[in-house]
């Protein structure tokens, strides 16, 4: 109780005595950890938003105008006893107009240019793997009266890549905030040791424990990782609350909305990670500049 | 209690060792001396007894134990038993007598209740009654270095060890420091002296090891300096 007591205070004294340093290094940190942060949401999104697509999007397969009852319904036949397919439904020209109707209402102009009949017939289909796209191309493609075959999923994969390399470009500039914030730790690190050389000294004569040394020292840094912790997931959270709910809510309800169990579920990891890097950093930079 | 067999240590890109071969028995509850000049070696010895630096060859034994090989995550321990004196007192500006010997105490692991009747008790017995709650700064040297005694006794350790202790003081203050020394080393500590005081080591007629060149060049049982 007595020594939890003496290395409690000895935390607050010294993130006290630097503090300039110490809102640095906490800021940083904070920033670094928000990175991460947001790179761990948009990795759930985009897992999650590929569960939901995925599980939508199907194979277009166009006819031809001039196609036949024949050529159809043989089609028809065809893909319903095809083991890669999981679902197939036909889609007239009447209802491939409907759709075009209700897709596009905000533009009549557009709307009334197109009539019934125009918009070609279509088989839509649901691949058991959406990744056989290509053995279904290769089968159907010179079947008669198909006119041309459709991968969503490309589409998508574009969408994904996208995404996928906006998170890589947030760990990157994580990973390089990263840098900073430990190098400033391993600074601060160093300066509250300097301060302390001589009380560090008279411990290690009168024989005390080295953890009971360094203690105060590592846990300052901890701390420090801590506060950057709380103060970024209250970044995360403001921008939350104000740009994907506020001014960007168009763009999130047109992907998959994201969810405050998401949000909070990146506190722990923020929070594991600061303090588990700074602790390290602290105690690699003490072996190095408090030998005992 | 302390055993220095063949003990050769050169310190990196020293040309020649700091002690060559040293060989030394010191008793238990015996009062010795170390002299020589400066940069014979003999501060070295308070070192290799500490573990600050380790030998490049033979064995240092104190109190029954290997120190050459021991654990490092042992010598915090190994250290409660040893009590150490310096020559620049070694006190923390910022505590008072009192704090400076109870944090000897508290850094170890013991409460402020053993401190508040420990503390006073050793601070009496080293002549500083009622100067518990000065600053160093406010203290002579020679008191200082009572302070400095009193934590390195605290512990009531098995040894003391005094590295150049009157280095800093006149030679009046320095026979009272020694007087200190004699009382405590006739409780029953093992008292090993690094000086060159030879005012001291004449007056005080102990065992005087000399050392020269990293050698022992005279071992005498209750010798003078010169």
């Amino acid at each position: 109780m007595q020594r939890l007591k003496y290395v409690l205070s000895e935390v607050l004294v010294g993130l006290w005595r630097n503090v300039t340093m110490t809102v640095a290094m906490i800021i940083t940190l904070a920033v670094s950890l928000a990175m991460l942060g947001a790179s761990g949401l948009m990795y759930l999104q985009v897992n999650s938003m590929k569960d939901f697509y995925y599980d939508q999007i199907e194979v277009a397969i166009f006819l031809n105008n001039d196609v036949t009852d024949q050529q159809r319904s043989d089609l028809d036949n065809a893909l319903k006893s095809d083991p890669l397919v999981a679902e197939v439904i036909y889609e007239s020209k009447e209802q491939a107009h409907e759709k075009f109707k209700t897709m596009y209402a905000d533009a009549p102009d557009l709307v009334n240019a197109v009539k019934p009949g125009q918009l070609p017939e279509s088989f839509r289909v649901r691949l058991k793997n959406p990744e056989q796209f290509q053995q279904i191309n290769d089968k159907y493609k010179n079947n008669e009266g198909v006119e041309t075959i459709v991968d969503q999923q490309r589409l998508l994969d574009k969408i994904f890549n996208i995404l996928g390399s906006v998170q890589n470009m947030a760990l990157l500039a994580a990973s390089i905030m990263a840098i900073a914030a430990l190098l400033l730790v391993g600074n601060t690190i160093q300066v509250a040791a300097y301060s302390k050389r001589r009380e560090v000294a008279v411990m290690k004569l009168v024989g005390a424990s080295n953890w009971f040394i360094q203690a105060p020292f590592v846990l300052e840094a901890v701390v420090a990782g801590l506060i950057g912790s709380i103060i970024a997931f209250v970044g995360l959270f403001l921008g939350k609350l104000f740009l994907l709910d506020g001014s960007l809510r168009d763009l999130t309800e047109l992907l998959t909305p994201l969810s405050w169990a998401d949000v909070l579920l990146m506190f722990p990891l923020m929070a594991g990670v600061g303090a588990l890097v700074s602790a390290v950093t602290a105690w690699v930079t003490l072996r190095f500049y408090l030998r005992v | 209690m302390i055993q220095l067999e063949h003990v050769t240590k050169t310190y990196p890109k020293a040309s020649r060792p700091s002690l060559d071969e040293v060989s030394v028995g010191i008793e238990k509850g015996e009062f010795v001396f170390f002299i020589g000049p400066s940069g014979s070696g003999k501060s070295t010895i308070i070192k290799l007894l500490l573990h600050e630096v380790t030998p490049n060859q033979g064995r240092v034994v104190v109190n029954g134990r290997d120190v050459t090989s021991m654990r490092s995550w042992k010598i915090p321990n190994f250290r409660r038993s040893i009590g150490c004196v310096f020559q620049d007192f070694r006190l923390l500006p910022n505590r008072t007598a009192y704090e400076n010997v109870a944090f000897a105490l508290e850094v170890i692991g013991k409460t402020k209740a053993v401190a508040r009747r420990v503390v006073p008790e050793v601070l009496e017995l080293v002549g500083l009654g009622g100067k518990e709650h000065r600053y160093p700064h406010e203290l002579s040297g020679g008191e200082q270095q009572r302070v400095a005694v009193a934590r390195a006794f605290v512990n009531r350790p098995l040894i003391l060890l005094a590295d150049e202790p009157t280095g800093n003081l006149d030679p009046d203050t320095s026979i009272e420091i020694m007087r200190l020394l004699d009382r405590i080393n006739r409780t029953g500590t093992t008292v090993v002296m690094v000086t060159h005081d030879s005012n001291i080591v004449n007056q005080m007629r102990r065992r005087v090891v000399e050392i020269e060149s990293g050698r022992i060049v005279r071992d005498q049982a209750r010798g003078v300096y010169g």
